[in-house]
């Protein structure tokens, strides 16, 4: 199949970006999107060009490395993948394509389309842990949790951090990356020790970093490569009201 | 106790307020409902009704926390907004990331602003005449609302306007009420159900019950 | 002159003996020792998180945008710990065992039996970060039995355990790096190590973002950087997983040890074209109820479901009757592999066999199959665009964990002084082939409870050597080196990219030093190896600049060291005229065509030093004792 790219170019987060267009032919149908930004990397230093530099690592949707916006969507038009597990059979022989980096103020762009997500992390360094020195733990079973709990906690826990949720969102809000760590660790009894200072501190830090707020509008529930719920929202919201009170 | 300034105890105040002028909204179409009494009843029982409310210092507190909670509602919604473009890094060349949320969702600054510029036509023709206008008095010696709301619903194009004004109304309590509930942290599958069920039929009941009164007033002048 | 310094004592109380007689350093002084950590991923965000605790100045460098996308995030089946909450008989000895013989008695029985002692504590520490571990309904935690062991001790957390295991690691370490003990170096790749007086002082490491060549130093440097089953190219690996850093090390004098154990994972999605990437792997859980087979004759061209049964060869089930679709990893690639390449492989590529679930549907019904299934065939039929309910899947081996890796003693230190490995970048406890479900393991024990305990031993010594000072003229020697190596990969302007020459090194070593090897195809491979590292030193193509971001720099050092290891690999292979775990040597097999293992000649490990410069490597060798579990035969008849 023959498709024709236009591909956003940017230096670094200083510099103004734009657009450069590239045709591409012979693309086989089961390639992935990745691997055909791979080919085209592949002719610009054949042709003396720079690549377009992407971020990508496992390619098989649990890294959370990759993440464009192609064609106006946040990993495609697909809902619920990574950009790495869109393949090439599902767009049309010729069509124009459109690849953007996620353009979200708190994640600068550090060329084309690779960003810099150390906001995400500082959430987490905010307070998206339990507290426990290497080795003075209980046993394992010590703790007993119920089954539905226990994949509760991990439906909320499987959060990749690629940050599609937040490249989605027209707010370019945080909440459901922030919430479903919280809601992880609220679920699990070993997790409620700390629970009331961790959702403070981590709403604060969604905010020092320029992330907007949440207004439901559940785009990013419908993008998550892992399914998150906004549940995992309404949960933070949960604990952070009980922290308001009860702290 | 300790309230941290983040977005999201602003979120909190918008939610609380919300909730709190949906609420206002039951008891004043229960108010309004009374105009489709028989006409006698009506004329009467309305003009008692308005006079009650703002003869009484009960009524005339809460109404300040209406205005407060009015301004409260719109400014902080204004202020997050605001945060929210600048949270966004220039805009997306190709956008279609409407494509997995409801417009209503995306747009409620739209539709919330909308219905503040109702609530100014609404006051200036009924709240302003009522409490400075040249206004009639009933047989019981009350000022004469009803002719003044009967009068206006006898215009069709007012009609078309405060219909309108109603729909985008319930638009945005559609998204509204059920936000409210997220914000304020209803995270059980169970109750989240039953609250978009009956946020649903509120919204229903309360944008149709405005929405006909002046129809009915309407096609009942023809 | 190898020195293991495996502790005197019966081999059950080794550790604890260790533990008692290691030096250590006081809280005081531990503020004033530097470490570096290369890597993050499972053993490198533990054992930064666990080393800043105790208080050490750690710096952490890792080539992702964040810890917590490393590559033991794709770990699918669990991690083994023998805590026998099952009841079902399981004891540290059994564990210990079990990993010995998989490793098919190649793997240093005081290493091997240390892993399965502390492997219980490390459940405990993951739940209590929060790992949400399969639970049944009494809240109890859930086990299953995994690798064809006998006992139930896999713990899982659904089919992704590596994601949450890590996770937890890098949540301990985002709080360190909060705490400010903990500093990370993202976008960092370690380019060479920095060696004074005979002891690892630090690394020279590029910033990726701006080019920026840094010098760190460091007290002592732990290599947690993985394996390098990405060098056959495709591979179930991540796409920056690379050698780059064992490979400096190596040529600064760490000795490798056992670097052409690899193990392919026979439950991969086969290779769909010249462009793919990786090839993605599918759990080997789905072995459980499929059936795998191929055509009897070559050249058919009948869609699956049309091939009746007589003309289908179970071939797996055929030939070991008794472990059937279950048989080892190692067996099940080596005979897909087999019939691959007998012309019998199918699909497009003819590069694959069939992996059928026609009977299980039929005798559990399309729900059931579901049920156990539902995600890996959505995987499948998202990523190929056939529906498995319908059709058989098609599968192909591909590498997938590296057992090879850094020589490391007891202690988990090189043969560099103040330089450890730890996780998959050593070789140490898994031998010749790797139990299912314990790398993750091995990644954990290594870094929160082995390293923190030995590394206080070496650092007891070096708190008199005060700061470690950048400007020392090794530094600059390293530095000027690193540089001048990054400058003669852009200054070729050849005409081959980087990833060019990565495919020609991976097809290579997949035919000659995969799943079969033979003197023949080994030597052939060193030469065909060094025809190619020659092309690349001429043609190679590196598009940009080396100050400032450039994938393509970073590629092509990275293939640069893959050419070099992979010819290691084929000598080493070619040493070991035996077939042992994951190393098959045609030569030497049974009459039915199983492994010949030759314990009287090759009951040793293989390791590697003193290469670099032009110079070939040296063998030396770490001989292997068993004094409490005598080496026995495998059988999977």
């Amino acid at each position: 199949m023959n498709i024709n790219l236009s591909v956003w170019r940017q230096k670094d987060a200083g510099s103004k970006g734009a657009f450069e267009r590239h045709s591409l032919e012979d693309l086989n149908k089961d390639m992935s999107f990745l691997e055909m930004l791979d080919v085209l990397n592949e002719k610009l230093i054949r042709e003396g060009g720079l690549p377009v530099e992407f971020d990508s690592d496992c390619r098989e949707g649990i890294c959370g490395q990759c993440g464009i916006v192609i064609n106006g969507r946040a990993n495609g038009h697909l809902e619920g993948t990574t950009a790495c597990q869109m393949y090439m059979r599902h767009f049309k022989n010729g069509e124009c394509i459109t690849v953007e980096p996620f353009k979200v103020a708190a994640f600068p762009v550090i060329r084309d389309l690779k960003i810099d997500r150390s906001a995400l992390d500082r959430i987490i360094q905010a307070g998206g842990y339990i507290s426990v020195h290497t080795g003075s733990v209980p046993d394992a079973n010590a703790i007993m949790i119920s089954k539905d709990d226990v994949e509760s906690a991990f439906d909320s826990a499987s959060c990749i951090g690629c940050g599609t949720c937040v490249a989605t969102c027209k707010n370019s809000s945080a909440a459901l990356f922030t919430g479903a760590k919280i809601s992880h660790l609220a679920k699990l009894p070993q997790g409620k020790v700390e629970a009331q200072e961790r959702v403070v501190n981590m709403v604060e830090q969604m905010d020092k970093d320029g992330f907007g707020s949440c207004t439901n509008t559940e785009a990013c529930e419908a993008e998550c490569p892992q399914n998150i719920s906004v549940v995992n929202i309404a949960r933070m919201n949960w604990e952070y009201n009980k922290a308001l009170l009860l702290r | 106790m300790n309230v941290p300034h983040t977005t999201l105890t602003k979120k909190i105040f918008i939610a609380l307020t919300g909730l709190f002028l949906s609420f206002f909204l039951i008891i004043h179409l229960a108010g309004n409902l009374q105009l489709l009494l028989p006409e006698q009843v009506a004329h009467t029982q309305f003009n008692s009704y308005s006079h009650l409310l703002s003869g009484n210092p009960v009524i005339k507190l809460v109404s300040y926390v209406l205005y407060i909670a009015i301004f409260y509602h719109a400014f902080d919604a204004l202020m997050l907004t605001i945060g929210n473009w600048r949270a966004n890094d220039g805009n997306y060349d190709k956008d279609a990331r409407g494509e997995v949320s409801s417009w209503i969702s995306r747009n409620m600054g739209i539709l919330g602003s909308v219905i503040f510029l109702f609530l100014v036509i609404h006051f200036k023709d009924y709240w302003y005449i009522y409490k400075f206008g040249e206004t009639a008095v009933d047989a019981k010696g009350n000022k004469d609302l009803y002719i003044i709301v009967i009068e206006s619903f006898k215009q069709l194009w007012y009609v078309v306007l405060y219909v309108i004004a109603m729909v985008i109304l319930g638009l945005h309590l559609w998204h509204g009420i059920r936000s409210a509930f997220t914000t304020l942290g209803l995270y059980h599958e169970k109750y989240i159900k039953l609250v978009r069920y009956i946020s649903c039929l509120f919204t229903f009941i309360v944008s149709l019950g405005f929405a006909i009164i002046p129809i009915v007033i309407y096609l009942d002048s023809k | 002159m190898l020195d293991s310094k495996i502790p005197k004592g019966p081999l059950f109380d080794k550790w604890e003996e260790y533990k008692s007689k290691a030096k250590t350093v006081s809280p005081a002084n531990k503020k004033k020792l530097d470490i570096i950590v290369v890597g993050a991923g499972l053993a490198g965000a533990s054992a930064s998180a666990s080393l800043a605790e105790l208080g050490y100045n750690v710096k952490t460098f890792f080539f992702q945008d964040s810890s917590r996308r490393a590559h033991s995030v794709a770990a699918q089946g669990g991690i083994n710990a023998a805590k026998n909450y099952q009841n079902d008989s399981d004891t540290v000895y059994r564990h210990f065992a079990d990993t010995l013989k998989g490793g098919d008695f190649r793997a240093r029985e005081a290493n091997v039996y240390r892993l399965a002692e502390i492997s219980s504590k490390v459940i405990d520490q993951a739940v209590a970060q929060g790992v949400p571990f399969a639970r049944e309904y009494g809240g109890v935690l859930s086990n299953r039995s995994f690798g064809g062991v006998q006992v139930k001790r896999t713990f899982y957390a659904r089919g992704q355990t590596g994601q949450q295991m890590l996770l937890g690691a890098y949540s301990a370490f985002m709080r360190q790096v909060a705490l400010g003990s903990a500093k990370e170096y993202k976008r960092h790749e370690m380019l060479d190590l920095v060696v004074i007086d005979g002891k690892a002082r630090g690394i020279i490491a590029r910033d990726l973002v701006t080019g920026n060549i840094e010098r760190h130093g460091a007290h002592a440097v732990i290599l947690a950087t993985g394996g390098y089953g990405k060098i056959y190219y495709l591979s179930t690996l991540a796409i920056g997983s690379n050698a780059s850093a064992q490979w400096k090390v190596h040529k600064r004098g760490a000795y490798m040890a056992g670097v052409s154990w690899v193990q392919f994972h026979p439950t991969c999605l086969p290779q769909s074209g010249d462009y793919q990437s990786k090839l993605t792997l599918m759990s080997e859980a789905l072995r459980n109820d499929g059936r795998i087979w191929v055509p009897e004759k070559k050249g058919e061209e009948r869609s699956p479901n049309d091939i009746p049964e007589e003309e289908r060869d179970y071939y797996l089930e055929r030939k070991y009757p008794s472990f059937g679709n279950l048989a080892p990893r190692d067996i099940a690639s080596r005979s897909a592999k087999e019939q691959i390449d007998a012309g019998l492989g199918v699909g497009g590529n003819k590069n694959a066999v069939f992996l059928d679930f026609k009977d299980a549907v039929k005798e559990h019904g399309e729900n059931i199959i579901r049920e156990r299934y539902g995600n890996l065939f959505r995987m499948y039929e998202k990523i190929t665009g056939v529906d498995p309910y319908k059709q058989p899947m098609m599968i192909s081996p591909a590498a997938h964990f590296t057992m090879g890796g850094l020589w490391v003693d007891y202690e988990l230190m090189t043969t560099i002084p103040g330089l450890f490995a730890i996780g998959e970048a050593n070789f140490s406890d898994h031998g010749a082939n790797r139990l299912g479900a314990n790398s993750l393991l091995q990644a954990s024990v290594d870094a929160y409870f082995v390293v923190p305990v030995t590394i206080g031993n070496y650092l007891a010594d070096e708190i008199k050597s005060g700061k470690v000072s950048i400007d020392h003229p090794a530094f600059q020697e390293a530095e000027t080196k690193v540089k001048e190596g990054l400058d003669r990969l852009i200054s070729i302007k050849g005409r081959n990219s980087a990833e060019c020459y990565h495919r020609r090194l991976g097809e290579i070593l997949w035919n000659n030093v995969g799943l079969v090897r033979s003197k023949e195809s080994l030597e052939r491979a060193i030469v065909l190896l060094e025809e190619v590292r020659e092309d690349f030193w001429h043609n190679l193509l590196v598009s940009g600049r080396a100050d400032e971001i450039n994938s393509e720099l970073e590629k092509a050092g990275r293939v640069a060291d893959y050419l070099e290891l992979g010819s290691l690999m084929a000598y080493d292979a070619l040493d070991r005229e035996e077939s042992c775990g994951a190393h098959f040597r045609a030569e030497y097999q049974t009459e039915e065509g199983e492994a010949s293992r030759n314990d009287e000649k090759y009951s040793y490990v293989s390791v590697w030093g003193g290469e670099g410069d032009g110079k070939a490597p040296e063998l030396f060798k770490e001989e292997l004792t068993f004094d409490v579990l005598k080496p026995i035969v495998r059988s999977y008849k």
